[in-house]
């Protein structure tokens, strides 16, 4: 047993040592691969933007303090690659908002996936959505018809808002050993996730896996 | 809704591929004298010339094209070990040789930046041609063999690129399959009821297997 707890220090000391741009690296990840909204990380982001605004002065010190340009360039493209990161990030989170602004306003749970900016982002996009389709068409439907999330009177339920398809097959790769997974809900679909493997599976299935971190979306 | 998932979100380009794989450490020999640097990806240096440093692969090409060091070519990147890993992708028809998850990437920028500084570049650009194309048929054969009832898929020691490349038909294949065969699978099991399902009744139930040893399958007449 002595080795499994050599394992799990080292796992634990790797953990550790693991920088905010792999952090932010694997949130990027997870949120492109993954088809609904992740929950925002609200600590990683301010401290990468700390860590950048930090750079930027640096290097304004630098340009004035006639550093090599060699170190300047250097300390530039690592300040480059940590903005697309975050941009893309961002921007990613963006997309999927103005995508399923609908779904998202009518779910507490998906609100508080989002960062406050964002929260304030999608209750004007929504206001504006709905203002301009009022406006430019349904006030011009019939009684019954003029409703933007339901298609009529007659509808059950909500049955214009865009959904994220979680069914959907996602890449993803184990960081430990999960063993024996259920991947439906009937018990037919057993799968023995083992450390460090490559596996496509329905994404639902995995949803508490990914965030509980112990699956990578890639 | 159609409800056919939408990709484009989760599509990865090929250089957002590579700007992953260029974190990956690798090591190089300065030919100059610089102070460390403190970056928020991580601190690396100072730098001594002749003495060896590990650095990101971004940083060690820009050092690269600036003439400031030499690569070190990774120990997988030989003649020896990729005439081996060649040898046993071709031997294995259904397993993939542990490989560098980014060798594709990592190569490429070598192949591109520092040449010189790998030996019989021509012959290890060749072989890791001839490791891609044996790999990739192995993943074009196993596509075929999706059907209705996979519910999984194992694909130990796949790459990166390899991975992007295949993922928008896979996602797609795998997507059509689930939404069109799966409440059958349901009626089955229904109809089957409390007995346990006789091993030899399941039928293929899954495509890949990259182990000696059968994963998914219980049954071994399927082949």
């Amino acid at each position: 047993m002595s080795s499994w707890e050599d394992e799990d220090s080292a796992a634990a000391a790797a953990e550790a040592a693991t920088t905010d741009v792999e952090l932010l690296k694997r949130a990027w990840r997870n949120e492109k691969a993954s088809p609904e909204i992740l929950r925002f990380d609200f600590p990683l982001v301010s401290r990468v933007r700390e860590q950048i605004q930090l750079l930027e002065e640096t290097l304004d010190d630098f340009a004035e303090g006639g550093v090599d340009d060699l170190v300047v360039s250097l300390y530039q493209m690592d300040l480059d690659r940590t903005l697309f990161l975050i941009r893309s990030y961002l921007r990613l989170r963006l997309q999927k908002i103005e995508k399923y602004m609908m779904h998202i306003s009518k779910s507490e749970d998906l609100l508080n996936r989002l960062s406050q900016q964002e929260q304030r982002f999608v209750k004007s996009c929504t206001e504006i959505m709905e203002k301009h389709l009022e406006q430019s068409v349904l006030s011009k439907l019939p009684y019954g018809y003029d409703s933007v999330t339901r298609q009529s009177l007659s509808s059950t339920e909500d049955d214009m808002v865009p959904e994220p398809q979680l069914n959907t097959f996602v890449f993803c790769k184990t960081k430990s050993d999960v063993g024996a997974f259920q991947l439906d809900d009937i018990g037919e679909e057993v799968v023995d996730l083992v450390a460090d493997d490559l596996y496509v599976l329905r994404y639902k299935s995995i949803k508490g896996l990914v965030e509980s971190g112990q699956i990578d979306l890639i | 809704m159609a409800g056919q998932s939408d990709p484009h979100l989760s599509i990865f380009s090929p250089s957002e591929v590579e700007f992953v794989a260029e974190d990956e450490i690798i090591e190089i020999v300065p030919n100059i004298r610089m102070e460390a640097l403190n970056m928020i990806c991580g601190d690396f240096g100072p730098f001594f010339p002749q003495i060896a440093s590990k650095v990101p692969l971004w940083l060690a090409v820009a050092l690269k094209k600036r003439g400031k060091c030499t690569i070190r070519t990774p120990d997988w990147m030989t003649v020896d070990r990729l005439t081996q890993v060649l040898d046993a992708e071709r031997e294995s028809p259904k397993e993939f040789q542990p490989l560098p998850f980014h060798y594709i990437e990592i190569s490429k920028l070598l192949f591109d930046h520092a040449r010189d500084d790998i030996s019989d570049a021509y012959l290890v650009r060749s072989l890791i041609e001839d490791i891609r194309d044996v790999r990739f048929h192995k993943v074009e054969t196993g596509l075929e063999t999706i059907s209705g009832r996979t519910h999984a898929v194992k694909l130990k020691n796949l790459s990166a690129m390899e991975v992007n490349i295949i993922r928008p038909f896979m996602v797609r294949t795998l997507q059509a399959f689930y939404k069109h065969d799966s409440p059958q699978m349901i009626q089955q099991a229904d109809n089957i009821g409390s007995r346990p399902t006789p091993v030899t009744d399941r039928g293929p139930r899954v495509s890949f297997q990259f182990y000696a040893y059968e994963y998914f399958s219980f049954s071994t007449e399927v082949y």
